[in-house]
């Protein structure tokens, strides 16, 4: 739809799996492209839960999901993901080199005939003060920072048009996670009218440098 | 000339029953503490293999196939249970993915040998179908356990990498497809290292049975080696088959791995 959000969550509820208990409640949101939305909160308040709903990794008990004002249909979930892609706190990255991280979901049938652009990634790399010898580096052999930037990288290659940052600094030192606002800050500007993400976060002073608007979760529910 | 088949009598079974005794000193001097299951194991066998001779006896003179598919129903249902019980990590829907792949697995080779390999006449004959489905089953469950085993333990181990390719835009099997090869490889494995060492460094229970029987050795391997292939064949879909299915149980149509569904009992 034409004037709709990019993404908009109507009414998500998540139960506890075997427990009556909602871990999310009556959750609604938009995120309009071209806006950074940070969501807050307390631990355990289901921020995650809320981020992991609005990629649809996990099913919700309640409510829906809608991308471009429109409810994503089973066969393009996938797609869908690659458009919006959800960070995790901790990266997975595979077996192999940064290099073969960044090749993987290239042969994606999502992604089909995207091609690997190494100066693009060198591009990203450089103002963070890394060269081509960061490609070549073993997965298992990355600090935790590294890591983050490999995953980052391996997601912004598929240029999506929304981010979904679940605490993507949160196990980073303070020069890391500079390094990683910075990253993101870049790629949000490349077309700030069109992009569009969610960042989790537990500072504060982050959440404020980061985002336009600011959501407060307690409890499952966003406060007023 | 061939020496006649010796029917053994009780109380040379009794003298075999006998060395049981071996592994209880060994038990003993060692301190294993293995001396109780040791019993409950020899008491097992015995009657668990008289229980099976009594009804081997019974249904070989009713000889109607109403009874030999009976007992051929029951049979695929305890490898299949069996099969489950051995699993580490159970998800809703196991039983029926193991009970589905067991029968359908098994029934379809045993089919095959007694229709279309040894051509049976009636193709119900108990002496036959009982021993080769009997055969095919005690393999089809071990490819089916180890299989299930694997693919829960791939997919709890490697749950953030599963997830990664899903939000990276992966499909549910592109995310799945590596723990989903290894368990079928590790289903097949056992039967694919038998095939390699049979002949060489074991003479498999059913050559022996017949050798032991007086069947002339050429004609006990021809049939050794059609069963090897039964049984490779009976344990790769099997394998195949409960692995896919659980495949379809913890990924659903919207490419969501539901991992909270994989509990270790």
């Amino acid at each position: 739809m034409k004037d709709a959000p990019l993404l908009e969550a109507r009414g998500v509820g998540r139960r506890a799996s075997g427990d009556e208990g909602w871990l999310l409640r009556d959750v609604s949101l938009t995120l309009a492209a071209g806006e950074r939305l940070a969501v807050v909160g307390p631990s355990g308040a289901g921020k995650s839960l809320l981020l992991r709903s609005l990629a649809l990794l996990d099913p919700v008990d309640r409510g829906e999901i809608l991308w471009r004002g429109e409810r994503v249909a089973d066969d393009d979930v996938p797609a869908f993901r690659r458009d919006l892609v959800y960070l995790h706190q901790r990266p997975a990255l595979f077996e192999g080199t940064v290099v073969d991280n960044l090749r993987r979901p290239l042969s994606l049938s999502a992604c089909g005939g995207r091609g690997w652009d190494r100066q693009r990634i060198l591009g990203w790399l450089d103002p963070l003060g890394r060269d081509a010898a960061f490609l070549d580096k073993r997965s298992t052999d990355l600090s935790g920072g590294e890591a983050q930037i490999a995953a980052f990288l391996r997601a912004i290659q598929l240029d999506p048009r929304g981010l979904l940052l679940d605490e993507p600094t949160a196990a980073l030192d303070a020069t890391a996670a500079a390094a990683l606002e910075t990253l993101v800050d870049r790629w949000f500007g490349e077309r700030a009218g069109e992009r569009a993400l969610v960042w989790v976060s537990h500072d504060a002073g982050q959440a404020e440098r980061a985002s336009d608007r600011i959501v407060r979760l307690e409890a499952g529910r966003i406060a007023a | 000339m061939r020496p006649e088949y010796i029917d053994l009598s009780a109380g040379q079974v009794a003298v075999a029953a006998g060395l049981i005794a071996v592994n209880a000193a060994i038990s003993l001097a060692l301190k294993l503490g293995m001396e109780r299951r040791l019993a409950v194991a020899a008491v097992r066998t015995v009657l668990q293999l008289a229980l099976i001779g009594f009804v081997l006896d019974w249904v070989f003179a009713i000889r109607t196939w109403p009874v030999v598919l009976g007992l051929a129903a029951v049979m695929a249902t305890v490898a299949g249970v069996a099969a489950v019980r051995r699993t580490e990590r159970r998800y809703a829907g196991i039983w029926v993915n193991a009970l589905v792949s067991m029968w359908a697995s098994s029934w379809l080779i045993a089919g095959v040998a007694v229709a279309g390999v040894v051509r049976i006449d009636p193709w119900w004959e108990p002496q036959y179908a009982i021993p080769l489905l009997g055969m095919i089953l005690g393999n089809t469950l071990n490819g089916i356990a180890l299989g299930l085993d694997r693919l829960t333990e791939e997919l709890v181990a490697g749950r953030e990498r599963v997830e990664a390719m899903l939000t990276l835009g992966a499909t549910r099997w592109e995310a799945a497809r590596d723990p989903v090869r290894a368990a079928v490889r590790t289903g097949m494995i056992p039967i694919i290292n038998s095939m390699m060492v049979v002949g060489i460094v074991s003479i498999p229970g059913l050559m022996t049975g017949q050798l032991l029987a007086g069947v002339e050795p050429l004609s006990a391997v021809e049939y050794q080696i059609v069963i090897m292939f039964l049984i490779a064949s009976g344990t790769a879909l099997g394998t195949v088959g409960v692995v896919l299915l659980g495949y379809r149980r913890l990924f659903n149509r919207r490419h969501q791995f539901l991992h909270h569904a994989i509990e270790r009992r």
